[in-house]
């Protein structure tokens, strides 16, 4: 088990190695200049090219990449061309809005999905069933960006009840916290919804047709009994799987609602420094992304432990 | 029942949650909340002349000089000023009371300072100190400038409205190389900028400076009196133009500086927003030449393109409601005094005949016009298509290529032949504050391999912009514009596609927005805090 965890721990090594090389040389392949975004429409050549100087972009591919990997290495994220702030301070700022988004979907994506899709499982074939996969299909057919316009329009521009836009930091009030967040996460969580509430029907129906359910039952276990502590219990696996894999995706996918909402975090981060190709930027917060990955499976990896015991590394 | 008891709970619990969040909403300050064009990332308006920093530069700087809605240079700092005999000494007096945000003195140094870096780094600020012999301090509040020859740029160079604009800075702050980015903010202009609420890409916060002094003249558009009736400016960063307009609808924002144009309808029909012609001078779509390559080397191959081309047709694709553009063939805007047809009158009216005829004579021999397309920026995109339709009917050959506006700005700075990663043409917009004479517009500028990229490179036009630079009659002026405008005809380095205009977006109880050629918040109200 120990032996396996610093394995796995390891191997992050040469995962962001490859990933820091790749958003590196991708970065420096894409059309654009940063210099020429900085200084202006009116710019002149000779100014442009004093700008790239300054940024060090007249050196040579290889030598960039050198001065920045050492910087990397001690853990210097650079600075960002355009803000003339440290990447890392950046990213600091950025962080909690995109993890409060992502922490709040994912809560609300589970609290509501695996009822729903242990229930439709438990009643296969009947009108709730029917209903959860109804929803089930609108949920993934609907793009996030249409989901919050119209939330948007009824609950904020036509009722007033909740903020159209912003955030509000933790720090300066749960309650403002919250309630400015409650509309984006309701947005992002219905695709969650949707994807976790059809994995977990189809994970409790396979588990409803086992056995050790039969023998539960013929005990004379009572139905909610049975769901919970032997059907739910061992579907977990696969729903876990996904709940993980969605807290990563969300946390690096939360650009568009971002934007609607207009919320500060990385996604918005993310796409700004892309569009201004703002390079020191780019290349932490993509690495900052390959980490979480990397993180969050190995937590899932781990979480199979506790779930299952039958699994061993 | 079990339905109308989880509504009571909702409702409580979405009042306990208003209630928790409304200490942060109420604020007994008067503040604007605005939506500019772009989130403000560097903070030094000579260093760069990117718009929104010039925007941000007129709330925190003053200048010596100012343009009035006429297109007048007006005294703005400066109380008075005069000139020797014979044209070659100047001497300018600052008002009493001017001061900087730390509460020092502005002075005679500052100045001098910081005309030396802007220019060092302005277009027009480089030509202007050609002239400059001296630059002397008389006392705290007097200076003079000794010139080696006279030169009518003197105020049009220093009330220049848009980027650069000759901000004042302190002398510590302006002694900044023009190089680099300065790192102290203190200006002595109507706003103060809260660094320590300066989030890049959520907002920049401006408030009320208490000690600025304004003039006692109305305002009128960059010039006269800057009476700041707020008390604290908000500039949010928003990057979605609909999420903008359902924010100004629900009054969390109260100002858009850029609407787009496709949501103006949306914002009419609302019965508590207004849209306000704020910048009547407005925009020009500008059709740039790479006069490097084939075929835009051949001028009359680009004088082919003066006839074919018409000004309806791209306005109508890309604005379409004729309320927000003008046909106007005058380079140096509409309605500006060095405004003039010569030269035009013929052209951009679609006269394909002409145009093939010029063609021939120019000997095109089908080779690919490689034209750079902008497909992020909603005013841009539908400029190239019509240019390349408007060309391909005279016989011409059109490689449209389309790229984000970042790719394209950094591709047209590249020299190379445009099937090596070059480029042949490419359509841009400019404010029409940057354009009003040939010094100022830097699509004018022909000296090969300074002039900006295109690099058009023509004795003629540069000998022009130098006359135009050394004249100090008003009307002798006009005639040299005249004359660079027939040159442009002759040898044109650039199209002028035709002016628009981009209204403001705001909440009907905001009153009192100055029209001019750059959002500034002074003179500017709210009704209800």
């Amino acid at each position: 088990m120990l032996m396996y965890l610093c394995r796995r721990i390891a191997a992050i090594v040469p995962v962001v190695l490859i990933v820091g090389v790749l958003v590196f040389l991708m970065l420096r392949l894409t059309p654009g200049d940063p210099a020429a975004v900085i200084a202006g429409n009116s710019a002149s050549s000779e100014d442009i090219a004093q700008i790239r100087s300054q940024l060090g972009l007249d050196q040579p591919i290889a030598a960039q990449f050198f001065i920045w990997a050492g910087k990397m290495v001690v853990g210097d994220f650079g600075e960002s061309f355009f803000y003339k702030k440290t990447v890392a301070s950046l990213i600091v700022d950025r962080l909690e809005p995109t993890l409060a988004l992502a922490v709040l979907t994912i809560i609300l994506a589970t609290v509501i999905s695996v009822p729903l899709g242990a229930l439709a499982a438990y009643r296969q074939g009947s009108w709730v069933d029917r209903v959860v996969m109804g929803f089930s299909v609108l949920g993934f057919s609907a793009p996030v960006f249409v989901i919050g316009y119209l939330l948007i329009y009824v609950f904020s521009v036509k009722l007033g009840w909740f903020p159209v836009q912003g955030y509000q930091r933790l720090s300066d009030g749960f309650g403002g916290f919250i309630y400015r967040l409650i509309l984006p996460s309701i947005t992002l969580s219905i695709v969650y919804i949707a994807l976790l509430a059809r994995m977990t029907r189809t994970s409790v129906l396979e588990v409803l047709n086992e056995d050790y359910v039969r023998t539960a039952r013929s005990k004379g276990l009572s139905s909610m009994k049975v769901l919970v502590r032997h059907a739910l219990r061992n579907a977990a696996v696969p729903i876990v799987t996904v709940i993980g894999v969605s807290i990563a995706l969300l946390i690096s996918g939360v650009v568009v609602t971002e934007s609607v909402f207009n919320i500060p975090g990385l996604g918005r981060l993310t796409v700004d420094a892309v569009l201004a190709r703002d390079y020191p930027t780019v290349q932490a917060v993509v690495l900052l992304f390959s980490l979480t990955y990397v993180v969050i499976n190995l937590t899932i990896d781990l979480l199979y432990l506790v779930l299952d015991p039958r699994i061993r590394y | 029942m079990l339905l109308e008891s989880t509504r009571k709970r909702a409702t409580v619990l979405l009042a306990a949650a208003i209630c928790l969040a409304a200490p942060a909403l109420a604020n007994a300050q008067t503040t604007l909340h605005a939506v500019m064009q772009s989130d403000l990332k560097i903070l030094d308006p000579i260093w760069t002349t990117a718009y929104i920093v010039r925007n941000y530069g007129y709330m925190v700087y003053d200048t010596l000089f100012a343009m009035d809605a006429k297109g007048d240079i007006k005294p703005q700092m400066v109380d008075t000023y005069s000139v020797s005999a014979d044209n070659l000494t100047w001497t300018f007096t600052l008002r009493d009371g001017l001061l900087f945000h730390d509460g020092a003195p502005v002075t005679s140094e500052d100045c001098i300072a910081s005309i030396k870096r802007w220019g060092a780094r302005d277009a027009v600020g480089q030509m202007l100190m050609t002239f400059v012999k001296e630059m002397k301090v008389v006392d705290a509040k007097t200076f003079t400038i000794s010139l080696n020859a006279a030169t009518g740029l003197m105020l049009q160079g220093l009330g220049k409205p848009s980027s650069n604009p000759a901000f004042i800075m302190p002398k510590r702050v302006a002694d900044t190389p023009p190089n680099e980015q300065i790192k102290d903010y203190i200006g002595s202009g109507p706003f103060v900028f809260k660094t320590d609420e300066w989030k890049p890409g959520v907002k920049a916060v401006f408030v009320k400076f208490d000690k600025y002094k304004p003039r006692s003249e109305p305002p009128s558009a960059m010039a006269g009196g800057k009476v700041v009736k707020l008390d604290r400016v908000e500039w949010i960063v928003m990057t979605d133009q609909q999420t903008a307009v359902n924010a100004l609808k629900a009054g969390e924002i109260d100002f858009i500086e850029q609407p787009s144009i496709d949501l103006l309808p949306e914002i009419t029909k609302s019965p508590d927003l207004k849209l306000v012609d704020g910048n009547p001078l407005g925009y020009q779509y500008a059709f740039r030449f790479n006069v490097l390559h084939k075929p835009f080397d051949n001028p009359k191959i680009r004088q082919a393109l003066l006839y074919a081309f018409n000004q309806e047709d791209f306005l109508k694709a890309t604005i379409g409601d004729p309320t927000y553009y003008k046909e106007c063939k005058a380079l140096f805007v509409c309605g500006m005094p060095f405004a003039s047809d010569a030269g035009m009158t013929d052209k951009l009216e679609s006269n394909f005949k002409k145009a093939r005829e010029l063609l021939k004579e120019g000997g095109y021999d089908g080779e690919p016009v490689v034209l750079l397309q902008s497909t992020d920026l909603g005013t841009l995109t539908n400029l190239a298509p019509v240019a390349k339709s408007l060309m391909e009917k005279i016989g011409m050959k059109v490689d449209m290529q389309s790229m984000d506006w970042q790719t394209v700005v950094a591709r047209r700075t590249k020299k190379d032949a445009p099937d090596k990663g070059g480029w042949n043409a490419m359509l841009t917009s400019w404010v029409a504050a940057d354009i009003l004479n040939p010094v100022s517009s830097a699509f004018v500028n022909a000296s090969c391999d300074k002039a900006p990229f295109g690099w058009p490179c023509d004795p003629e036009l540069e000998k022009l912009r130098a006359d135009f630079a050394r004249e100090i009659d008003p009307a002798k002026q006009k005639a040299i514009v005249d004359a660079v405008q027939v040159r442009e005809a002759e040898y044109p380095t650039y199209i002028n596609i035709g002016q628009w205009y981009q209204p403001y977006a705001m909440r009907k109880t905001i009153t009192g927005v100055i029209a001019a050629p750059v959002a500034v918040f002074w003179n500017v109200e709210k009704a209800g805090g």
